[in-house]
């Protein structure tokens, strides 16, 4: 951080508060958000206590706790804005009645730990009252602090639509009067699911891009692991360690996923010298702290199955049989199609292609995972590995039919070519 | 990231209000103001004549001619402006719907350009 002491300006103000704005501006506002009880509010003073932290501080030099300063600022500034509106708005003079006794209130009570308001902040923003569209908008602006156009450019929708998203869902926190709290103990597993599911959400959209021309965009993959490394050190319950160590595990090999032209590379193909071995430390370290609870749930089984994919030296050498043995307790845990697929590829190394083929025709025929382009592609793999050459090329072409992504399409268009070279079949 | 609020409304509003009804609505106008510029993020803002003092210019095959009027008739006329500075385009929806005339008219809010 600056020192603006030493360099007695107000330039040095300004550089500080544009820093302290770029740390500490979430936080503010979560605690702000706790105080006021209304999202606009808060935000509206934020932008005050800033305002008035560039005036004051040249003058009066900085206080001890700049933090502290800018949320009682904020608080205070609010309350007389309110008082000003009841002019025009009854509701307004009611309001500023409450903030203001329960500020007087607060005074004689021990302060809150403010990492505990941007927890309540992340349970508010994931409530599963709001549109799931709603609840990862809301949580990549108001936690992470991500600007709306920002969150637009990510997932290739534009401003306005994210603007709508945010502006509805604040309005219905109000209306619903969804509180600002953690849930309590009887709710917190539930709703802590579905938090970590908007985290791993906006990791996915960040690991898979889903759409368009390029096949990741790090930035929100980035924002998901700040966002799952604050939960864990918030709110360290086993899942949640469990998905920040998948993901790490996952994001340790981006490097590797892709050539330098944006085509994809299969695990079997990477070059696993540009795994990061740190990430995979971490990764490795948090999912043992999971395991060790005895409180094992499905991110820290996928986690568990990345793990040996990472620490693996090469894909033959994997141990594809503690892997498959993974996916069946994962499966009879979180029953789910998708991970009856990557079992699927698990029962291939194993048991050979035959084995995997059978278990993918078992989903298919259920009427299960028909448009999901991986699953068909999953099952051309195994016909080109037995020499079924006609069924490997009609799944990669159901594949394509259905793949969004551009380096996705790239790929299995290559698979379908490298079909006809007799070279291609091992 | 800066953004332009452009308020319109139906002037004929303002020409059918009392004169306590007029002087409430500047008032809350004022209040408005002042508190956009507390908060650092007022760039400028203004109110316009009506529409009828419009006066229009083109060039056309390098004619230039210049008629009275806005080109096209519209039920809500552009009434006057805010630039404003704000972090993004949902902070900027906050403070446009704040603007009093969002109530009787409606606010278009479009960032500004900016030429690398």
């Amino acid at each position: 951080m600056p020192d603006p002491a030493q360099e007695g300006s107000g330039n040095g103000i300004h550089d500080f508060a544009d820093s302290l704005y770029r740390s500490e501006s979430r936080r503010v506002l979560a605690t702000l958000i706790r105080l006021l009880g209304d999202m606009d509010l808060a935000e509206e003073a934020l932008h005050d206590a800033f305002a008035a932290a560039l005036e004051r501080w040249p003058r009066e030099g900085l206080p001890a706790n700049p933090r502290a300063w800018l949320v009682s600022a904020g608080r205070f500034q609010a309350i007389d804005k309110i008082r000003r509106r009841a002019r025009f708005d009854a509701v307004s003079a009611e309001l500023a009645d409450r903030i203001e006794t329960e500020a007087a209130v607060e005074r004689d009570e021990p302060p809150e730990g403010l990492e505990d308001d941007r927890l309540r902040l992340v349970f508010t923003c994931c409530h599963p009252a709001l549109q799931p569209d709603a609840q990862v908008a809301l949580t990549l602006r108001e936690v992470c602090g991500l600007s709306t156009e920002e969150i637009a450019a990510a997932f290739l929708v534009s401003p306005t639509t994210v603007a709508q998203r945010i502006v509805r869902a604040k309005l219905k926190i109000r209306q619903a009067r969804i509180p600002y709290r953690v849930p309590p103990f009887s709710d917190l597993a539930d709703r802590l699911d579905n938090v970590l599911h908007v985290v791993y959400l906006v990791f996915n959209e960040g690991y898979l891009a889903a759409r368009g021309e390029a096949l990741t965009r790090s930035d929100l993959s980035a924002e998901a692991i700040r966002l799952g490394s604050l939960l864990s050190d918030l709110l360290p319950e086993p899942e949640v360690l469990g998905l920040l160590s998948l993901m790490l595990f996952q994001e340790s090999r981006r490097m590797a996923r892709s050539t330098p032209g944006g085509d994809l590379v299969l695990m079997d193909d990477q070059d696993r010298s540009l795994w990061d071995r740190e990430m995979i430390r971490r990764g490795r370290d948090l999912v043992d702290r999971a395991f060790a609870s005895r409180r094992i749930g499905s991110y820290t089984l996928q986690a568990a199955i990345a793990a040996l994919h990472a620490e693996a030296p090469t894909h033959e050498a994997t141990n594809w049989a503690e892997i498959a043995g993974l996916y069946e307790i994962l499966r009879r845990a979180d029953p789910s199609p998708v991970v009856e697929l990557n079992r699927t590829v698990a029962l291939a190394m194993r048991d050979g292609p035959e084995a995997g083929l059978e278990a993918i025709d078992a989903i298919l025929s259920r009427g299960d995972l028909l448009d999901y382009h991986l699953a068909h592609s999953a099952r051309a793999d195994f016909c080109r590995r037995l020499g079924r050459r006609e069924e490997a090329r009609r799944s990669y072409s159901r594949a394509l039919e259905l793949v969004r992504s551009e380096p996705q399409r790239r790929f299995l268009e290559k698979r379908i070519l490298d079909l006809d070279k007799p070279a291609s079949f091992p | 990231m800066k953004y332009l609020c452009l308020i319109y409304e139906a002037e004929i509003l303002y020409a059918t209000m009392s004169r306590e009804e007029g002087q409430a609505m500047m008032a809350e106008y004022g209040t408005f103001t002042q508190e956009v510029i507390a908060s650092g993020q007022f760039i400028a803002g203004e109110a316009l004549k009506p529409v009828a003092t419009a006066t229009t210019i083109r060039i056309r095959n390098g004619q230039l001619s210049v008629t009275d009027g806005p080109f096209a008739e519209t039920k809500e006329q552009l009434g006057g402006f805010y630039l404003i500075e704000a972090p993004d385009l949902t902070d900027a929806l906050r403070i446009a719907g704040r603007i009093p005339s969002a109530k009787t008219g409606s606010i278009e809010v479009r960032p500004i350009q900016v030429f690398n």
